[in-house]
C-alpha cells in the first residue's frame, strides 16, 4: 500500500504542481490573453524613460554659457553641465596616473615610471601586507606582464582602476554613514541597493553612454556607480555592528557626533569597512573590462577586439592578464584588511618607514638602471615573449581532434535537451507561470510574498518581454540545475576532509575573483561561438557558489550533533542523508540563490557571444544607445534575480533559525 | 535627615524609564503607577519603575539586580547614555534631563568616567592611547594626555603593557585599562556597569580588592552594578536592590541582610552568611555589672567573621570598644554561635 504524506507542505506542494500541470494542459481551450501578454496592451516604460531622460538632457533647467575668449554664447542645459564638468574632472584624473604609469602625453613631458619600478613596488607592498608570498605573487605578476607584452594594456586597464575605486570608495563610505545616521536613507537606499547589485552590467552601460559619451570617462562612470552599493551596504553592516558598549564608551569619554564617527565607529568597524574595500576593487575591476564595450580602453578593450576577430590565443593571454591582476588586487586587498594595527610611533625614522624608504629607493634605483638599460624602462612588443601562438597551437590542436566529438556532444546537447526545453519554457501558458510563482510565494511567505513576486513578473509581462524573459529563464534553469548538482558532488565530496576543504574554498575564492567575462574564452576555444559554448560559460561560473555554499552547510553541522550520531551507530552514508545535508540545506539554499544570481549575470554576458534572450536585446539597445530600453530589460533580469531571491530567502532563513543554525 | 546632610551629588527623583513607542503618553496617562501588564499589552517594556534614590559625596552605592531588573538601565539614566521617560536627575543639583548636548558633552569630560562588563576598549589603540583618549577629544595635548595615561597606568598595575592593543591582554588587564580610562578625567563620579562579571572567579576577587584599594585613594562618588550579592555586600556602603525596575530595597548591608523588607529581598539574604555581613557592634549585647570580660578586646566595627574564632575560643565574653577605647558592649559565645549556625531569623 502506498502511504501518501498527509503533512501540510506536502498537501501544499501536491497542490501547486496540480494547478500548474491542470493549467498547462488545459492550454488548447484557454483564450490568448492568459497563456501570453498581448502585444496591444503593453506599457510603453521605455519609452516614458526615454522622454524623461531627454527632457533632463536637452530642456531641463536651460543655461547660457557665454564663453568670453571665442565670444560665444552657447545654450546648454544644467544636467549637461554636470555630466561634463564630472566627465573632464575625471578624464583629467585618468591621464595624471596615465602619465605616470605610461608616460607623458597631454601637456606633461614627463616618462613613465619604468616596469621595474612598478614591480619593486608590488614586492614591497606584498611583503609590507603579508609577508614572503605574496610579495613573490604581486611582483612576479607584474613582471609577467612586462615580458609578456601586455603592459600596455594592463596599465590603462590599472589607471582607471585606481581612479574608479577611491571615488568609490568615498562614495560608499559616506552613503553608508549617512544611511546609518538617518533611518529614511537608509530606507530610501535598501530597495535601490537591491536592485543595483541585480542589474547586469551592460545596463550601467547605457546610460552612461547617453549621459556622457564613450570612452575612457564613461567607462570610470559606469564603473564607480556598478562599484559603489556594495561598499554603502558593508560600511552600514560594520558600523551597525560595533558594541553597543563600544559606543557608549565612546560617549562617556566626551566624543562629540563626529569624533564618535571618526575615533571610534569607523576605527571599530575597520574590518568590514575593509572587506568594502576589497570588493570595490573587484567590482572596479569586472566592470572597467566590460565598460571596453563603451570604450574604455586596456585590457578589456583588447580582448574585445580579439574576440570579434577570433583571435583566440591573444584573447586567452589577456585573459590571462586580466585574472593575474584579478588575483593580486584581491589577495593585496585582504591581506590589507585582515592586517592588525601594529606599534611603531616610538620607533626610529627609518625603521617606522622603512616600506615607504624602500619604494621611493627602489623607484629611484630603477629609474638610474633603466638610463643605461632600455629594456628596465619599457619592454617593447617586439621583443616582448607571446604566448599566443602556443594556444593557437592548443585550439588548433583541440579542433583537429576534437571537433567531431565536441560537434556531436554540442549537436545531441541542442537538439535533445535545449532546443526541445526552450520550446517547453516559451510555450508554457503565461497563467500557470503565474500561478506556480505567486503559489510558492503565498506559501512560503504569504499573500505579501505573492503580490512581490507577482508584481516581479507582472512588470516583465507589461513591458512585453515576456517571451524574451522565458528564454533567459530556460537558460538560467538549465544552468543553475548543472551546476547545483555539480556543486553538490564537489561540495560533499571535498567537505569530508579538512585539507581539501580549505583548498577547495581556496579555488572558489580565487575563480570568484575573476571578472565574469573572462570566463568566456576558454568556452569559445573549445566550442566556437554558439548556445552551448554560452551555457558551459554560465555552469563552470554558477558552480562556485554551488560549491561554496555546499561545503559552507555541511561544514557548519554542529560538531556534537555528528559525534552524538555517530555514537548511535549510523553509517557514513546515513549520516549525509540523514543528518547533515538536511541540516546543510538552507544553507546550500542561499548558495543556490546565488547561484541563480550568478547564472543570471553570466547568460547576460553571455549574450556577447550571441543568445536570442533578453541579454541580446540589451546588447541591441546598447548599440542603439536606446537607454530606455536598456533600463527597461535590465530591470526584467534583476527582477526576475530578486522574486527568486525573495522566495528562497523566505524559505531558508526561518528555516535555518529553526535549526538553530542561523 | 536629607537636609542634615550636604547636597546630595546624584539624586534621581521618580525615574521612569518605558522602551516602546507611547511610552510618555502611557506613564501619563497612568499618573505613574505603572502596571507591567498593561504596559507590555501596549508593546512597552518597563525599564525603571519610578525610582527614587541620593548617592552622596565619597559614598558607593551598589546597585544589585538580576538581569532584566533594570539595574543598567538606570545606570545608563543617570549617565544620560539613554534619556529617561520621566522623573527627574540632579547631578550637583544640576537637572541633567534639561541640559543641552553640548553641555552634556563637557559634563562627561570633566564630571564622569564609566566602566563597562565587556570592557568596550577601542580595538585600534594602544593601552596608552586608550587611557588618553578621553583627555585627548577634550583636546588636550598629546605629550600632556600621555603624561596622564602612563600616572594611571601605573595606578592600575599595567606598567609595561603601555604599546600592547586589547587583544593581546587578559581579561581582567583589558578591564584595568577600562578603569584607568575611565579615571583619566579625574571624575567626580565614577559609574561601573558590572565590571567584573566578565572575568574569572579567582581574578574577580583579585580585582574587587583592588577597586577597594583604589577607592580608598580617590574617595569617588560610585554608583556600582552587579547582579552578584556577595560581591555588593563586600563592596558597598549602601545597597540599592532592584527588581522588575523598582527599587525594592535601599539601605547598608546590614540593615538589608538583617530586616530584608519584602520577600524578594529575603530570598537573596537567607543565603549570606551572616558573619561576614555583621559587625561586633550590631550584635553586641550590653555590659552586664560585675560581668568578667577576657583580656582581649575587640573593636566595634569589625565584621563577625574576622573575630569569631578568637571570641569562641575565649573562655569568657569580649570586650567591645569604640574608637576611644570605651567599653560599649560585649560578645558573648552563645551570640556568635547562634549566627554562626543558627536559622536565620
Amino acid at each position: 500500500m502506498v502511504h501518501l504524506p498527509t503533512d501540510r507542505k506536502s498537501i501544499q506542494v501536491a497542490l501547486l504542481f496540480i494547478v500548474f500541470a491542470v493549467l498547462v494542459a488545459g492550454k488548447g481551450v484557454m483564450p490568448g490573453w492568459l497563456l501570453t501578454w498581448p502585444a496591444s496592451v503593453t506599457l510603453p516604460i521605455a519609452e516614458w524613460l526615454n522622454q524623461a531622460l531627454f527632457f533632463l538632457q536637452d530642456e531641463f533647467w536651460k543655461i547660457t554659457v557665454i564663453d568670453v575668449e571665442e565670444d560665444l554664447a552657447e545654450e546648454t542645459t544644467a544636467v549637461m553641465l554636470i555630466s561634463r564638468g564630472v566627465s573632464d574632472a575625471l578624464q583629467s584624473s585618468i591621464d595624471v596616473v596615465r602619465n605616470i604609469l605610461l608616460g607623458g602625453r597631454k601637456g606633461f613631458a614627463l616618462p613613465a615610471l619604468p616596469w621595474t619600478a612598478v614591480a619593486g613596488i608590488a614586492f614591497v607592498i606584498g611583503y609590507a601586507l603579508q609577508g614572503w608570498r605574496l610579495s613573490l605573487l604581486a611582483g612576479l605578476s607584474v613582471i609577467y606582464l612586462a615580458v609578456f607584452g601586455q603592459w600596455q594594456d594592463s596599465m590603462r586597464t590599472l589607471s582607471l582602476v585606481f581612479v574608479a575605486v577611491p571615488i568609490a570608495l568615498v562614495l560608499g563610505l559616506s552613503l553608508g554613514v549617512l544611511a546609518y545616521r538617518y533611518k529614511v536613507v537608509e530606507l530610501t537606499l535598501a530597495p535601490l541597493l537591491n536592485v543595483a547589485q541585480s542589474l547586469p552590467h551592460f545596463s550601467y552601460l547605457i546610460p552612461v553612454l547617453v549621459f556622457f559619451g564613450i570612452g575612457d570617462n564613461a567607462g570610470a562612470i559606469a564603473t564607480i556607480i556598478f562599484a559603489t552599493p556594495p561598499m554603502i551596504r558593508l560600511t552600514l553592516l560594520g558600523l551597525k555592528k560595533v558594541s553597543v558598549e563600544v559606543l557608549e564608551s565612546g560617549r562617556m569619554s566626551g566624543c562629540n557626533n563626529l569624533q564618535l564617527l571618526t575615533q571610534v565607529q569607523i576605527p571599530s568597524a575597520r574590518h568590514d569597512i575593509m572587506i568594502g574595500v576589497n570588493q570595490v576593487i573587484m567590482q572596479c575591476l569586472a566592470m572597467v573590462v566590460i565598460a571596453s564595450f563603451i570604450g574604455a580602453s586596456g585590457l578589456g578593450y583588447t580582448l574585445l577586439v580579439m574576440l570579434g576577430s577570433l583571435k583566440i590565443g591573444k584573447a586567452l593571454e589577456l585573459g590571462i592578464s586580466i585574472v593575474l591582476i584579478a588575483i593580486v588586487l584581491d589577495r593585496l586587498s585582504l591581506a590589507w584588511a585582515h592586517k592588525q594595527p601594529d606599534y611603531r610611533a616610538d620607533l626610529p625614522f627609518y625603521v617606522r618607514y622603512k616600506y615607504w624608504l624602500a619604494i621611493v629607493g627602489l623607484t629611484l634605483l630603477s629609474i638610474i638602471v633603466s638610463k643605461f638599460f632600455p629594456y628596465a624602462y619599457k619592454i617593447p612588443r617586439s621583443v616582448a615573449i607571446t604566448t599566443a601562438p602556443f594556444w593557437d597551437f592548443m585550439v588548433d590542436w583541440v579542433v583537429r581532434n576534437w571537433y567531431s566529438g565536441l560537434q556531436q556532444f554540442r549537436t545531441f546537447l541542442l537538439v535533445e535537451v535545449l532546443i526541445p526545453m526552450r520550446d517547453a519554457y516559451t510555450s508554457l501558458p503565461m497563467v500557470a507561470v503565474f500561478a506556480l510563482l505567486m503559489g510558492a510565494g503565498l506559501f512560503l511567505g504569504g499573500v505579501r510574498s505573492a503580490l512581490i513576486v507577482g508584481a516581479f513578473f507582472a512588470f516583465i509581462a507589461l513591458t512585453g518581454w515576456w517571451n524574451k524573459a522565458m528564454i533567459t529563464a530556460y537558460m538560467v534553469s538549465f544552468s543553475v540545475l548543472i551546476s547545483v548538482f555539480i556543486g553538490l558532488s564537489i561540495g560533499i565530496i571535498a567537505s569530508r576532509r579538512s585539507f581539501t576543504t580549505r583548498y577547495a574554498l581556496l579555488i572558489c575564492d580565487t575563480l570568484q575573483t575573476f571578472p565574469s567575462f573572462v570566463y568566456l574564452i576558454p568556452v569559445i576555444m573549445l566550442f566556437q561561438v554558439n548556445d552551448v559554448s554560452v551555457l558551459t560559460a554560465v555552469i563552470i561560473y554558477a558552480s562556485i557558489p554551488a560549491t561554496r555554499y555546499t561545503i559552507e552547510g555541511l561544514r557548519s553541522v554542529p560538531q556534537g550533533l555528528q559525534e552524538a550520531a555517530t555514537m548511535s551507530g549510523v553509517s557514513r552514508i546515513q549520516r549525509l542523508f540523514k543528518i547533515e545535508l538536511p541540516l546543510a540545506l538552507p544553507h546550500i539554499m542561499l548558495g543556490v540563490n546565488q547561484t541563480v544570481i550568478f547564472a543570471l549575470f553570466m547568460v547576460i554576458i553571455g549574450a556577447f557571444i550571441g543568445t536570442q534572450d533578453l541579454g541580446q536585446e540589451i546588447m541591441q539597445a546598447l548599440s542603439e544607445s536606446d537607454m530606455g530600453k536598456g533600463l527597461v530589460l535590465g530591470l526584467c533580469v534583476a527582477f526576475m534575480g530578486l522574486a527568486m531571491d525573495h522566495l528562497i530567502n523566505r524559505w531558508a532563513l526561518p528555516r535555518k533559525q529553526e535549526l538553530g543554525l542561523a | 535627615m536629607a537636609e542634615e546632610k550636604a547636597q546630595a551629588v546624584i539624586e534621581c527623583r521618580s525615574v521612569y524609564k518605558i522602551f516602546g513607542e507611547n511610552a510618555r503618553k502611557l506613564l501619563e496617562e497612568s499618573k505613574g503607577r505603572v502596571d507591567e501588564e498593561e504596559f507590555s499589552k501596549a508593546g512597552c517594556i518597563i525599564g525603571v519603575n519610578n525610582v527614587s534614590l541620593e548617592v552622596h559625596q565619597g559614598e558607593m552605592l551598589v546597585v544589585m539586580g538580576l538581569s532584566g531588573s533594570g539595574k543598567s538601565t538606570l545606570v545608563r539614566c543617570i549617565s544620560r547614555l539613554t534619556d529617561a521617560t520621566a522623573g527627574e536627575i540632579l547631578i550637583d543639583g544640576q537637572d541633567l534631563l534639561k541640559m543641552r548636548n553640548k553641555d552634556l558633552i563637557e559634563l562627561r569630560r570633566h564630571k564622569m568616567g564609566m566602566v563597562f562588563q565587556n570592557f568596550a576598549l577601542l580595538p585600534h589603540k594602544t593601552v596608552l592611547e586608550n587611557i588618553a583618549f578621553p583627555l585627548q577629544v577634550k583636546g588636550v595635548k598629546t605629550a600632556d594626555s600621555h603624561g596622564r595615561a602612563r600616572e594611571m597606568i601605573e595606578l592600575v598595575g599595567l606598567v609595561g603593557r603601555e604599546k600592547s592593543f586589547p587583544r593581546e591582554l587578559s581579561g581582567g588587564q583589558q578591564q584595568r585599562v577600562g578603569i584607568a580610562r575611565s579615571l583619566a578625567v579625574e571624575p567626580d563620579i565614577w559609574f561601573l556597569d558590572e565590571p567584573f562579571s566578565a572575568l574569572d572567579p579567582l581574578i574577580r576577587r583579585e580585582m574587587q580588592d583592588e577597586f577597594l584599594r583604589l577607592q580608598s585613594l580617590l574617595n569617588k562618588t560610585i554608583v556600582f552594578i552587579t547582579h552578584d550579592f556577595d560581591e555588593a555586600l563586600r563592596l558597598a556602603d549602601r545597597i540599592a536592590i532592584m527588581y522588575h525596575g523598582r527599587v525594592e530595597q535601599i539601605g547598608a548591608p546590614v540593615d538589608i541582610v538583617l530586616n530584608p523588607v519584602t520577600d524578594y529581598v529575603k530570598k537573596f539574604t537567607n543565603e549570606v552568611p551572616r558573619e561576614r555581613v555583621l559587625t561586633t557592634a550590631s550584635v553586641m549585647e550590653p555590659k552586664q555589672e560585675g560581668q568578667e570580660l577576657s583580656e582581649f578586646t575587640v573593636a566595634a566595627d569589625v565584621i563577625i567573621e574576622q573575630v569569631a574564632e578568637r571570641v569562641l575560643s575565649a573562655t569568657k565574653p569580649v570586650a567591645v570598644v569604640d574608637g576611644q577605647g570605651e567599653i560599649i558592649g560585649v560578645l558573648n559565645c552563645k551570640r556568635i554561635l547562634h549566627i554562626l549556625f543558627g536559622k536565620p531569623s
